[in-house]
C-alpha cells in the first residue's frame, strides 16, 4: 500500500467520521519498502491540489521522512524545484507501508497492515 | 479491443472468477460513450486544468476490472494521471487484485495510471467522505434467501477450510432479498463516499429491479442522475444484466453547495 493512500482511508468506525481525529490514520510501527517508479512531474504537480496537504504532513512527519513545509508549494514552485519534485515522488508514489499499524486518532481502534494489506474490518461490537 | 488482464494466478476456490459480468464491466467503460464521458470530467485540456481522480472499486475479487482501468487509463480516462484502489472484504482477493494490476500495468506500462493499493474492508467502510471520483462495484447480486455473514475483524488466517472457501465465494455473489441487500447499503453510502464531480458504475441483474433502483437514486435530489450505459445477455425483451452510470449534473441556478 502507497504511503499517499493514507490520504484518502479514515476510521471505519460510523461515529468517527465526522470527527477530523479519525484523519489521516496514524501509522505505528511501520516497516517501509521503497518501490522503483519512473518519476513523472505532470502527475506530481497534478496530483498537489488533490491532496490533502496538512495531513500528508503529519504522516511524512510520524513515518520519519523530512518535514514538508507548512504550505504545499504552488505548481511554479513544484516545476522548478528538482529537488522538492524528487522528495514528492519518493513519499507519493516509491513509498509502500509492508507491516504496521494505522491508528485513529479517536476510537483508538488499530488497524492491521499485514504484506502491505490493511485489515479495515471491524470487530462485531465496533460495527 | 483493449487486451483483458491476465488472471491465471487467482485462486478461483476462495476468489469469485472472472465472468459475463466483469466482462460487461471492461466492454462498457472501454465504449465510446463512457471514455468520452470519463475524458470530459478527469482529463486536463487547455482550459481546465483536472487533478486525478481517484478510482475505487469495491469488490474487485479477481482485480480484472481494476487492473483494466488501470493499465489502460491513457485510453479510458484520456489522462494516465489517475489514482487507483481496491477495497474488498476477502483478503485473499485483495492479494490477487495487486498481482492482477501489478502484471497488467507491467505489460502496458505505456498507458497505465497509479495503482495505490488494496485494502482488505467492509464496501467504502475505509474510504475518507467525498474522496471517490470513481466508483465501480460489480455486487454480490444473486437473489438467495439468506445473506452470508460478512467475516469479522478478528478472521484472518492465510490457510481455509473447503467451508470457508465456500463462504468466501458466497460472500461475492450471494445478494440476499432482490439480491439487493448490499448493493442497497453502497447506494446508500454514495451521497457522502462521491467527490462533487463523482460517478458511480454499478452493475445490476434483472432480479434487483433496475428501473426501481435508477428510481431510488434520482430521488437523491434534483442533480442526481442514474442511466443504463451497458447491457448483455438479451433474452425475450428482458436485458439480463447491466450497468448504470450514476452522477450528478449541476442544476441551473442552484446556487447551494
Ligand atoms: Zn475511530
Amino acid at each position: 500500500m502507497k504511503v499517499l493512500t493514507l490520504n484518502f482511508l479514515s476510521c471505519a468506525v460510523k461515529t468517527c467520521k465526522s470527527s477530523s481525529d479519525s484523519f489521516p490514520l496514524h501509522p505505528k510501527e511501520a516497516e517501509l519498502a521503497k518501490d522503483d517508479v519512473e518519476i513523472n512531474p505532470q502527475l506530481l504537480v497534478n496530483v498537489l491540489p488533490r491532496i490533502d496537504w496538512a495531513a500528508l504532513r503529519t504522516t511524512s512527519t510520524e513515518l520519519g521522512f523530512p518535514t514538508l513545509p507548512d504550505q504545499p508549494p504552488t505548481a511554479e514552485e513544484l516545476e522548478a524545484d528538482e529537488k522538492m519534485l524528487q522528495e514528492l515522488h519518493t513519499l507519493l508514489m516509491e513509498m509502500q507501508i509492508v507491516e504496521g499499524k494505522l491508528v485513529c486518532g479517536h476510537c483508538g481502534h488499530e488497524y492491521a497492515i499485514r504484506e502491505g494489506i490493511a485489515n479495515f474490518l471491524l470487530p462485531s461490537h465496533l460495527v | 479491443m483493449l487486451p483483458t488482464p491476465d488472471t491465471s494466478h487467482v485462486p478461483y476456490a476462495r476468489v469469485y472468477e472472472p465472468a459475463e459480468d466483469s466482462f460487461l464491466l471492461l466492454d462498457t467503460l472501454s465504449a465510446a460513450s463512457e471514455t468520452g464521458f470519463l475524458a470530459s470530467r478527469f482529463s486536463s485540456s487547455r482550459t481546465k486544468v483536472a487533478p486525478p481522480p481517484l478510482v475505487l472499486e469495491v469488490g474487485p475479487g479477481s482485480g480484472v476490472v481494476l487492473a483494466f482501468l488501470t493499465a489502460h487509463a491513457a485510453t479510458i480516462f484520456g489522462t494516465r494521471d489517475i489514482l487507483t484502489l481496491g477495497v474488498d472484504v476477502n483478503r485473499f482477493a485483495c492479494v490477487a487484485t495487486r498481482l492482477t494490476v501489478s502484471k497488467a500495468v507491467e505489460e502496458s506500462a505505456s498507458t497505465a495510471g497509479s495503482f495505490l493499493g488494496a485494502v482488505q474492508g467492509d464496501l467504502v467502510g475505509p474510504v475518507r467522505s467525498g474522496a471517490v471520483d470513481v466508483l465501480v462495484f460489480n455486487p454480490p447480486y444473486v437473489p438467495t434467501d439468506e445473506l452470508p455473514v460478512p467475516p469479522a475483524g478478528i478472521a484472518e488466517k492465510s490457510k481455509t477450510t473447503f467451508e470457508e472457501d465456500s463462504h468466501l465465494l458466497a460472500l461475492s455473489y450471494a445478494g440476499g432479498r432482490d439480491g439487493m441487500e448490499t448493493t442497497d447499503r453502497l447506494i446508500a453510502a454514495l451521497p457522502d463516499t462521491l467527490s462533487e464531480r463523482g460517478c458511480a458504475y454499478l452493475l445490476l441483474c434483472a432480479g434487483n429491479r433496475p428501473e426501481e433502483v435508477k428510481q431510488r437514486i434520482r430521488d437523491f435530489g434534483p442533480q442526481w442522475r442514474a442511466e443504463t450505459v451497458g447491457t448483455s445477455g438479451k433474452t425475450a425483451g428482458w436485458e439480463k444484466l447491466q450497468i448504470v452510470r450514476i452522477w450528478r449534473e449541476p442544476v441551473e441556478g442552484d446556487t447551494a453547495v
